[in-house]
């Protein structure tokens, strides 16, 4: 089954709280070498057959106008992957 | 008046019985239909539409009824939203900006003094402009957050119907508690003016116990039963 992957963040510059909350948490476990952790989403939309050039359009279209909200998201990228 | 049930929906009911304290018809409506039942006035009420999957209020914004609600707010619908249903204004692009999870990453809950900015809407009009109200406020994701741009047209505009006053609680951008669309017919904010209606069952006053009903106000403006038949 093909599927199409897209991943959506938080805006960089808006705060990310439960990306702040995870960090705290690894520095209160006295984990020092990250510094900074940032959550978001990735959806799989998935396909009968092969990914056409219709499907990548079209959740293109989907990933700006439903999947992420450009107020306060970024749609990172938009590719095909297999899931098996 | 009609009051939107999403599942997920917590206020609807309270909102309905604000409505009738105010004086007014409630009428329930539904998610999956395409009807207002001619109401005059619509209240998106408070809960977790949809879970709060994908985004607060994103899916409900793309319901049936909510594009029905739209497209009346185009025509002069008198729309409130409250916390859910502010982020499902947001969503559906009638009100500018976004709601993000407090800035301190906690639910909160508490009965919240407000300063009414704007009183030349049809939900606001029964305020004095400046005067200070308390309404309780519960959520996790009610920090507004729009670009420098919007910030400004919203400024600018006098689009701001209420701000926070003393406590910012959820890090929201110049203590913005609720908005208004640029014709004052709709109104979103996150605290709940269908908790403070009734003596015995609202915030605390220095007069009495939980005697506060500041949010009546919302629903009892003259410029609100202008439009109610």
């Amino acid at each position: 089954m093909a599927v199409i992957i897209i991943e959506v963040m938080p805006k960089k510059e808006l705060l990310d709280p439960a990306g702040k909350a995870v960090h705290h948490a690894l520095q209160r476990d006295g984990i020092d070498s990250f510094t900074d952790v940032r959550i978001g989403k990735r959806f799989e939309l998935a396909v009968d057959g092969d990914v056409t050039d219709a499907h990548l359009e079209h959740a293109k279209t989907l990933a700006d106008e439903l999947l992420s909200n450009g107020v306060i998201e970024d749609v990172i990228d938009i590719r095909i992957g297999d899931v098996s | 008046m009609g009051v939107v049930t999403f599942p997920g929906s917590l206020d609807d009911r309270d909102a309905r019985r604000a409505i009738t304290l105010a004086g007014h018809t409630a009428v329930a409506l539904w998610h999956k239909d395409h009807d207002l039942q001619s109401v005059d006035a619509v209240v998106l009420p408070g809960g977790f539409s949809y879970g709060d999957y994908l985004r607060c209020g994103a899916i409900a914004a793309k319901s049936p009824i909510v594009g029905d609600i739209v497209e009346a707010i185009g025509k002069g619908l008198p729309v409130l939203g409250i916390c859910n249903g502010f982020q499902i204004l947001m969503e559906a692009g009638v009100l500018p900006g976004g709601l993000i999870r407090n800035d301190h990453g906690q639910f909160i809950c508490r009965d919240q003094e407000l300063i009414v900015e704007n009183t030349a809407t049809r939900w606001t009009a029964g305020f004095d402009q400046g005067q200070r109200i308390t309404i309780p406020l519960k959520n996790g994701e009610g920090g507004y957050i729009a670009d420098d741009e919007t910030l400004a047209r919203v400024e600018n505009e006098g689009l701001v119907a209420f701000r926070y006053a003393k406590v910012n609680p959820n890090g929201s951008l110049h203590d913005i508690a609720g908005l208004t669309n640029p014709t004052g017919t709709v109104v979103g904010l996150m605290p709940h003016p269908e908790h403070a209606v009734e003596p015995g069952f609202g915030p605390d006053t220095d007069l009495a116990m939980r005697s506060g009903e500041d949010g009546l106000t919302f629903f009892t403006s003259l410029a609100l039963e202008a439009v109610l038949r």
